[in-house]
């Protein structure tokens, strides 16, 4: 069966995000870019699938300005296939990420696809969710097992409190959790390899989806900085001042 | 304007965090109703029938609705959610879950984790593991919003008086099932629901040393978490993790220890009335957002808590 991936690019978990002095966007030049780290783990589980033999193909798809296809590399070292980008320049919110999805997913007909829970930019955790509802498919989210089985795949979902398993029938969404797997380094000769892989490109216009925003960030600021306390020399004091200071035990 | 809030709760109790979701919607202005989704869920309709500021509560009890399952849940949400002008859900997985999928239903483009209402479009919400606030408004005919609860103080449980109304639509997509459940039995309070929360790193060392810090909880009555360090490391499961990708706690004491202070675990505790940290390296970045400070030995220091406590 085929798997479709979604890939995003985002600032590196590495870096540390600051607001531009007017306010009005987070100030991202010049940062390094990577494949977002839940995205990795999609693209890992698929491998893995194909490894055991259940999956046959794997179809990554990235969206956003040119550069993306560099995530797209990234996902066809790693294992997958073949590659999409769905280009465009324009600012991409979920739901118009979940509409694309939909009408790659009408094309390409895969019987799984996973994308990471979140990504780490804007940290929305909606697309996997409204993709699922705009196909009509099941959904299981923030996994941690994925089990497929005839017509259907057992996932293992991190809820509040613990764990949940649900059985949905294929086709279906799953997005990831982080301990769903370990992804591997993509060894040179596969990032070599990754090079001649084929990647379509294709934008919103021609899969007729309206990519218009519906929200609009008014402005952008450091959250309420946190001053640092004082160091304590021994546990007695620390006991005393959360006593009689912080009055908290 | 009128909102509906979609109460978290396990059948036989309204969970807290729906009362925090209530004080955004008021935050907002306007009717709030209460949607009750869930099977033999009579009890939680009428637990949300007292809650101060409800207008009316709608229960929907059927066997489709037991878990949870978002594939039916967003779709009931998707088709009461039309009349109203906001709908909102607690952040917590189980909104994450179910809210985006109804807000699809709906074509809307929704909020998540909002931590503050500046009108009733405009919201604000963390990026960025929380390093960057940013200020959001929506041009959708219904705003679609999570809530991070603890970004907001809880109404009273007690003081309304609510009409409870029964819901008799029956949304079963029939693509998934509730296969079980593993929850983790504990007598400690939840994590987003304790006074008192301490939590280790990957200072730990291994998961048997976690008892250390389990005995100092017993003694505070706090819950027990974990750095994403000290879970990838699997000392002890991801539940327990606080941070971007884990829970977002804001309790009055949170006691971090032999945790370094990633950017991806400050954002998940730095809203805590009073942080402590203990950590022998003097340098490591959580002494930046601790109130008290303890540069030592946790092997030493914990046991030595627990005993003067």
């Amino acid at each position: 069966m085929k798997v479709l991936v979604a890939v995003k690019r985002v600032v590196d978990y590495n870096v540390k995000v600051r607001p531009k002095a007017d306010g009005s966007d987070v100030d991202i030049a010049n940062v390094k870019m990577s494949i977002n780290p839940f995205c990795e783990i999609a693209v890992e589980e698929a491998v893995r699938l194909k490894e055991k033999g259940v999956v046959s193909e794997i179809v990554a798809v990235s969206m956003g300005p040119k550069q993306c296809q560099e995530q797209i590399r990234t996902a066809l070292a790693l294992g997958a296939d073949r590659g999409i980008q769905v280009e465009t320049d324009a600012e991409l919110q979920p739901l118009a990420v979940a509409k694309c999805l939909k009408a790659i997913v009408e094309k390409e007909e895969p019987q799984l696809v996973i994308l990471g829970k979140q990504s780490i930019d804007g940290d929305n955790n909606q697309t996997g969710q409204m993709l699922a509802a705009l196909t009509g498919m099941g959904q299981g989210t923030f996994a941690s097992e994925v089990n497929v089985e005839e017509g259907s795949v057992k996932v293992t979902r991190e809820i509040d409190g613990g764990l949940q398993t649900v059985e949905l029938q294929l086709p279906a969404v799953v997005t990831t959790d982080l301990r769903l797997n370990e992804p591997r380094y993509a060894s040179l000769p596969n990032i070599m390899k990754a090079k001649k892989k084929p990647l379509d490109v294709t934008n919103p216009d021609e899969l007729g989806v309206d990519i218009a925003p519906r929200t609009k960030t008014l402005k952008v600021e450091p959250p309420a900085e946190r001053q640092a306390g004082i160091k304590v020399g021994d546990v007695a004091e620390l006991v005393e001042k959360l006593k009689n200071e912080a009055k908290v035990i | 304007m009128s909102i509906l809030v979609i109460a978290e709760h396990d059948n036989a109790e309204l969970k807290g965090a729906t009362l925090n979701t209530i004080a955004a919607a008021k935050a907002v202005g306007g009717d709030i109703d209460v949607l009750v989704a869930g099977s033999g869920c009579g009890a939680v309709a009428e637990a949300a029938a007292k809650v101060e500021g409800v207008s009316k509560v709608l229960v929907a009890d059927n066997a489709a609705y037991e878990h949870q399952l978002a594939e039916n849940v967003a779709k009931l949400v998707g088709d009461l959610g039309k009349n109203y002008s906001h709908i909102m859900a607690p952040a917590t997985t189980t909104g994450k879950n179910m809210l985006p999928r109804a807000a699809a239903l709906l074509d809307v483009q929704p909020i998540s984790d909002i931590i503050a209402v500046e009108s009733p479009d405009t919201f604000k919400r963390p990026i960025y593991a929380g390093n960057v606030i940013a200020t959001v408004q929506s041009s959708d005919a219904i705003k679609v919003a999570s809530v991070r609860t603890t970004a907001f103080d809880p109404v009273a449980a007690e003081g309304g008086s609510a009409a409870v109304e029964t819901v008799d639509i029956v949304d079963d997509a029939a693509v998934s099932k509730f296969v079980g459940e593993e929850l983790a039995e504990s007598d400690r309070p939840e994590l987003t629901a304790a006074r008192v929360v301490i939590s280790g790193g990957r200072g730990m060392q291994n998961g048997e040393n976690f008892e250390m810090l389990n005995k100092v909880a017993d003694k505070l009555g706090a819950a027990v978490g974990a750095s994403r360090a000290a879970v990838d490391a699997g000392f002890v499961p991801n539940d327990m993790q606080v941070g971007q990708t884990g829970k977002i706690v804001a309790p009055d004491l949170y006691i971090a220890v032999g945790i370094s202070g990633a950017i991806q675990h400050l954002a998940g505790m730095k809203d805590s009335k009073v942080i402590v940290a203990i950590n022998k390296d003097e340098e490591a970045p959580i002494f930046s957002v601790a109130d008290y400070g303890l540069v030592a030995d946790l092997f030493d220091a914990v046991p030595e808590l627990e005993a003067k406590l």
